[in-house]
């Protein structure tokens, strides 16, 4: 009855294959192809999750698309809840996205190629999402990754957006190797591709426990590097040169949800395999505690909103990794529509100020009211204020992190937690609020149009609302519907819920108080810690790290292979043979000239002075001959007569 | 079957070139469209060898064979199977686009330049189809000659030193397959030349013989392939080759060394291919990685692409050396793929050279916002060269590391960094090419014309068909494939 | 009585002057008379061989008139060599035809 979802990636595909090929000179007509098929792909997963609701058991649909001896790959369709999920947040921020692009991108000059590379890419996603094999996953993976790396780097002239582009390809293609080598190990051993085939092989022991872990470790490189997870983050915050509402797809709900949910679609394995699931827990950690703490400092309102980004990918992987199915995906439902809200917000405030540093921005509240409360509102979900999604997401978070015998995850997620209270109001405070820092372009910002402002207000909506399906007292909320194993109903833990409330009030307080009562300065902080800022500013110095301990030996390596090794070693013993068989070739032909032509010339030249001699008795005088043989006839018959 | 398909495809260019011959010096036009139909020929006749061509079986079809010269056991032996059938379409399509190509490419002593394209092209049909080694290794050989010229004479750059190199190192290797193919004659009784007769007998030798010949084969071939340390001669020879000439290099010549790996060394020599496995996989590795580090290190955009093909030969060379289906299955489609995007790219760096007399990479930069269409063809067969799924180098270099994983647990890991650098050297030149702003010096540039796109359109297609439905090319080589691993497991 | 001895003399005064002539003179012409010199001095021995040894066979005699038709036509062929030889040499002296020398 679901076998209809592979409808729901092909219309994208579609319009971007229309697009392309037949209306890319008819800007309005390639748009509009493009978001109407995305919603009709919102229905079609409006229709999938009603469904799954009515009836939960995963339902799956192949055909064989390569055969060989030993080696069967089929593509096909899974549909579980995780997957009705996903479909169903994707395509929604999605097609807000898409309606909001008609506004942030009015007047491009690439405006039809632009809706082209969205549509690509959220077919790309929702292929992903739908995948029930390694190979079709990777498949649709490693185009997400394209079409990221053709939207990063849209505005191609710039080279930082190139760069951008260019770095977040390769960045999470080096996680691929991982990944590619994860699926090697895990499909090898277990002999399948098939998701379903393969968590039966590991539920019942079938792969060597050794093979499991090694193998689930490699997987996560490639959620590592999707999920822009320490330490392959450094390509995200770049990542913002993109058009904004590119960025609010990147961040909420494609690309980067990809690798959250590659390692939620596998728990399984990480279940099985415990240490593997520790690294993935403790990677999470790092990065939702690094990133928060960047995000503190940066000036940048995409980046401070980049790093955010990071630290909540953090936060889910994190989760996932103590086993927290239910909480990781739920937070991931909730935080797509307040992230794709912020930076929906932010590209709206872009588009009025046009430039990206708070610090030119402030007292835009007036100006634009709208923007101005849906991004308040997104900023208080993301901080975890009660009632929003983000509250209810973030304290079944914590509520894993407090199950696990060692408190540091808890600590970390309500410090984390605190944070993300303080740099988003922190950015709330300095752009919406205060007194106009730069007269010129305060000016000229305005509300911007309908079409950018209505998604927001949808989104602003779910923002509050989504998350309520998980409140811990309902029953059939989220927990019962997409959850691992069995039906996952948390107890409602008060003080856990009183603290996080609490520490994200103060973090909202500390903004309060530093940017916009002004009663602490953060200048003086400045000074007084100078270090730690100046770390923190500067990312922890990853990119400039890696500039030297990857990048430069490996530019370097390729220069002495080539210079060295291929023209002067390989290269220079080919034609060094040639030179030295020319050489021998010198050497015989003096042989042959000088001896060994020397006697044929000898043999010649003593046969020539000895004709010479004896020609001399040829008179050429008939009678002298006939002398000759007269006379010898004569000394012949005086001869015999003797 | 009485239609000798086979030596039709071969001899038509043969005839294509007589006549070639024959025109009166100057008619350049009437030269141009007489190669044209002489490689056209062949490619319909390819056509109909895909439609013909009976995949669930690994017999060798299309059989012509007739005694030669019966006293010392020769004959004249063609016949296609799953090997061969993609690759001879593969030479034709190419055989006949490049021609197309160079149309506008060459300008003087045109005559003499298709005569010894179309005699090219004969050699490459004749390998791909010949099962007698007499015959195989004469068609071997003549490929070198029109070669030799065409690289000689309508070259650029150091093109006397590149056609030298390129003759006498592929000579040299053939040398090692002459003495291969007497010792086998004198060691099999009745003697013969017969390949398949000789893969039925050989396994029956001596350990240490097998190794030997085998090794000697292995030269032959590695430097065609090219294998590490033996490749240097290509990077001067693609890049100083005329464009169609680089194309068919690339596309053709390169896969006639894993061609005879997969026709002869292996099925013949189970020892060896057992005893050399490792070896072999790490010489597929150094290609592999050394290949992809090399091309980062290149600024010439030709001498990039030409390394690229060291580098991909690599993936080809590690699905073999597993010896097992998919691994073989998977190198059989490198070689169909790497045909098609490297003859892509070589013939678009040959647009991009012809209008603007460099390939410095560095020279350029923005053209993607002047030049759409160009920008996007090259862009579109550089991710596909990449590996990107969708697209046929994908499926391969999935399929022999997925084939080749189980025999070598170390190898292929680290052979997938190649991956990695392989995007990163094509995406730096995208983006120093086509990316960024516009470099004014090239606003004279125009756009690629209708003619050079309709070379590029059917191997796009074909990358990309491919690519998304690969079981026609699977089922095609599929029992041939599953007997090349039986006989080489033996 | 003369004898045989006698005409053996004879022929053999008559040979030696034809030997002498040939290896002597240098005039083309007296190189020819001088080998008839020869000629007829075989023939005198022929005959004078099949008088007195076999009177009754006139073997000697057939063989002396078959050397004589030999020696008309060798004249002959002799003296159109000697009659171009003169066209081109604008002489008979076989000192001067030496063409074949080295």
């Amino acid at each position: 009855m679901l076998s209809f979802a592979w409808i729901i990636p092909l219309l994208p595909l579609l319009a971007f294959i229309t697009i392309v090929f037949f209306t890319r000179r008819n800007q309005k007509l390639s748009s509009l192809i493009s978001i109407g098929a995305i919603c009709l792909s919102w229905i079609f997963s409006v229709i999938v999750i009603a469904s799954v609701l009515k009836n939960p058991v995963p339902s799956e649909f192949e055909f064989t698309w390569l055969n060989l001896m030993g080696f069967q790959v089929k593509m096909g369709i899974l549909i579980d809840s995780l997957t009705a999920i996903m479909l169903f947040v994707v395509c929604t921020v999605s097609s807000l996205v898409h309606i909001y692009s008609v506004g942030y991108m009015q007047g491009d000059p690439r405006f039809s190629r632009f809706f082209s590379f969205l549509s690509l890419f959220s077919f790309s996603m929702l292929g992903l999402v739908l995948a029930n094999n390694f190979v079709e996953i990777f498949v649709f993976w490693e185009l997400v990754g394209l079409t990221s790396y053709l939207l990063i780097g849209f505005w191609f002239e710039k080279k930082t957006a190139s760069d951008a582009g260019k770095k977040a390809f390769i960045t999470t293609r080096t996680g691929d190797l991982g990944f590619i080598v994860g699926i090697l190990i895990l499909t090898t051993a277990a002999g399948t591709f098939n998701f379903r085939e393969m968590f039966h092989a590991v539920e019942t022991g079938q792969i060597p426990f050794g093979i499991l872990t090694l193998g689930a470790i490699f997987l996560f490189a490639g959620a590592v590097g999707k999920s822009a997870q320490f330490p392959l983050h450094v390509w995200l915050p770049d990542a913002m040169e993109g058009p904004t509402p590119v960025s609010a797809l990147i961040h909420a709900a494609t690309m980067v949800a990809a690798g959250v949910y590659l390692v939620a679609r596998t728990m399984t394995i990480y279940l099985a395999a415990p240490n593997a699931a520790l690294v993935v827990a403790s990677i999470g950690c790092i990065t939702a505690f690094m990133a928060a703490s960047i995000g503190l400092v940066q000036n940048d309102i995409k980046r401070v909103l980049a790093y955010s980004t990071i630290s909540q990918l953090g936060y889910m992987i994190m989760v996932l990794g103590l086993g927290g199915y239910t909480a990781g995906t739920f937070h991931l439902y909730t935080h797509a529509f307040f992230k794709a809200l912020l930076f929906l917000g932010a590209g709206s405030v872009i588009h009025a100020t046009q430039t990206n540093d708070i610090w030119e921005m402030g007292g835009l509240y007036p100006k634009m009211k709208i923007t101005a409360i849906t991004f308040i509102i997104a900023s208080l979900s993301i901080a975890g204020i009660f009632p929003l999604s983000g509250f209810w997401s973030k304290d079944e978070i914590l509520t894993v992190a407090s199950h696990y015998p060692n408190p540091i995850f808890l600590i970390v997620g309500i410090l984390v937690a605190g944070m993300t209270a303080f740099y988003m109001f922190r950015l709330c405070f300095v752009t919406f609020f205060g007194k106009p820092r730069d007269q010129h372009k305060f000016e000229h910002a305005h509300e911007s149009p309908k079409v950018m402002t209505v998604p927001l207000m949808i989104l602003a909506f779910l923002s509050v609302f989504a998350g309520w399906v998980g409140i811990p007292w309902l029953q059939h909320g989220y927990g019962s519907f997409v959850f691992h194993q069995e039906p996952h109903h948390a107890e409602p833990n008060y003080i856990l819920m009183i603290v996080s409330t609490l520490v994200a009030l103060s973090g909202i307080y500390l903004a309060y108080a530093m940017y916009y009562k002004k009663s602490i300065s953060p200048e003086k902080l400045k000074a007084k810690f100078p270090f730690p800022y100046k770390v923190l500013y500067n990312k922890y110095y990853f990119d400039e790290l890696y500039q030297i301990i990857i990048i430069n030996p490996i530019m370097k390596l390729s220069g002495f292979l080539f210079n060295r090794v291929d023209v002067g070693v390989v290269d220079r013993l080919v034609n060094g043979a040639g030179n030295f068989t020319v050489f021998l070739s010198d050497v015989k032909e003096w042989f042959d000239s000088h001896i060994v032509d020397g006697a044929v010339n000898g043999i010649a030249s003593l046969a020539r002075g000895t004709g010479s001699g004896l020609r001399r008795i040829q008179t050429g005088q008939l009678q002298n001959y006939a002398f000759v043989i007269f006379f010898g006839l004569v000394l012949i018959i005086l001869f015999k007569l003797s | 079957m009485n239609f000798p398909i086979l030596s039709l495809m071969t001899f038509i260019p043969l005839l294509g070139m007589v006549v070639i011959l024959f025109t009166k010096e100057g008619q350049d036009k009437l030269v141009r469209y007489l190669a044209a139909f002489f490689t056209f020929i062949p490619l319909v006749l390819s056509f109909i060898l895909l439609s013909r061509y009976q995949g669930s079986t690994s017999q060798i079809q299309f059989v012509e064979k007739f005694d030669w010269i019966p006293s010392l056991g020769i004959t004249y032996f063609m016949g296609a199977d799953g090997l061969s059938v993609p690759m001879l379409f593969l030479t034709a399509l190419l055989g006949f686009l490049s021609v197309i190509y160079s149309f506008g490419d060459i300008k003087e002593k045109v005559k003499q330049y298709f005569a010894f394209l179309l005699l090219l092209e004969v050699g490459m049909m004749g390998v791909f189809s010949a099962l007698d080694f007499f015959l195989f290794y004469i068609f071997w050989e003549i490929v070198l000659v029109p070669m030799y010229f065409l690289i000689g004479i309508w070259g650029h750059g150091r093109k006397e030193y590149s056609a030298i190199k390129f003759f006498l190192y592929t000579l040299f290797g053939s040398l090692f397959m002459l003495i291969g193919i007497l010792a086998l004659y004198f060691n099999v009784e009745p003697h013969t030349l017969n390949i398949m007769v000789l893969i039925e007998k050989t396994p029956l030798l001596t350990r240490s013989f097998q190794l030997l010949t085998f090794a000697a084969f292995f030269v032959a071939f590695a430097v065609k392939v090219p294998i590490f340390p033996f490749h240097t001669w290509l990077p001067d020879a693609h890049v100083d080759a005329p464009t169609a000439v680089s194309v068919i290099l690339a596309g053709i010549l390169l896969k006639m060394g894993t061609y005879g790996f997969l026709r002869i060394s292996y099925p013949m020599f189970p020892q060896g291919a057992m005893y050399f496995a490792i070896p072999i996989a790490i010489l597929a590795l150094i290609n592999i990685v050394y290949g992809a580090l090399v091309c980062m290190a290149q600024k010439d955009l030709k001498k990039m692409i030409a390394y690229s093909s060291v580098s991909h030969m690599g993936y080809c060379m590690l699905g073999i050396a597993a010896v097992t289906v998919t691994g073989i299955s998977g190198c059989v489609f490198q070689m169909v793929s790497h045909g098609l995007i490297t003859g892509a790219l070589f013939l678009l760096v040959g647009v991009l050279y012809e209008r603007a007399h460099t390939r410095e990479i560095g020279a350029f930069g923005g053209l993607w916002i002047k030049l759409p269409v160009y920008s996007g063809l090259m862009i579109l067969f550089c991710l596909g060269s990449l590996g990107l799924p969708g697209m046929s180098g994908f499926i391969s270099e999935f399929m022999v590391f997925i084939g080749s994983y189980p025999a070598f647990k170390v190898i292929v890991p680290l052979a997938v960094i190649g991956v990695v650098i392989t995007a990163a050297y094509f995406l730096r030149m995208i983006q120093a090419m086509f990316l960024g702003t516009f470099n004014t010096k090239w606003e004279g540039l125009s756009e690629i014309s209708a003619r050079e796109i309709f070379t590029v359109v059917p191997l796009a297609i074909l990358m990309i068909g491919i690519g998304v439905f690969p079981s026609p090319l699977a089922n095609m080589i599929k029992a041939t494939v599953e007997n090349i691993v039986h006989l080489a497991v033996r | 009585m003369i004898g045989l001895n006698h005409f053996l003399t004879l022929s053999t005064i008559l040979f030696c002057i034809g030997i002498f002539g040939v290896l002597t003179r240098r005039n083309a012409i007296g190189i020819l008379m001088s080998i008839e010199l020869m000629f007829n001095a075989v023939n005198i021995n022929f005959v004078a061989f099949s008088r007195f040894v076999t009177p009754t066979a006139l073997v000697g005699q057939i063989f002396a008139i078959f050397i004589i038709t030999i020696a008309a036509a060798e004249a002959t062929v002799g003296l159109a060599i000697v009659l171009l030889i003169y066209r081109n040499f604008k002489g008979i002296n076989v000192d001067n035809i030496n063409i074949m020398k080295w």
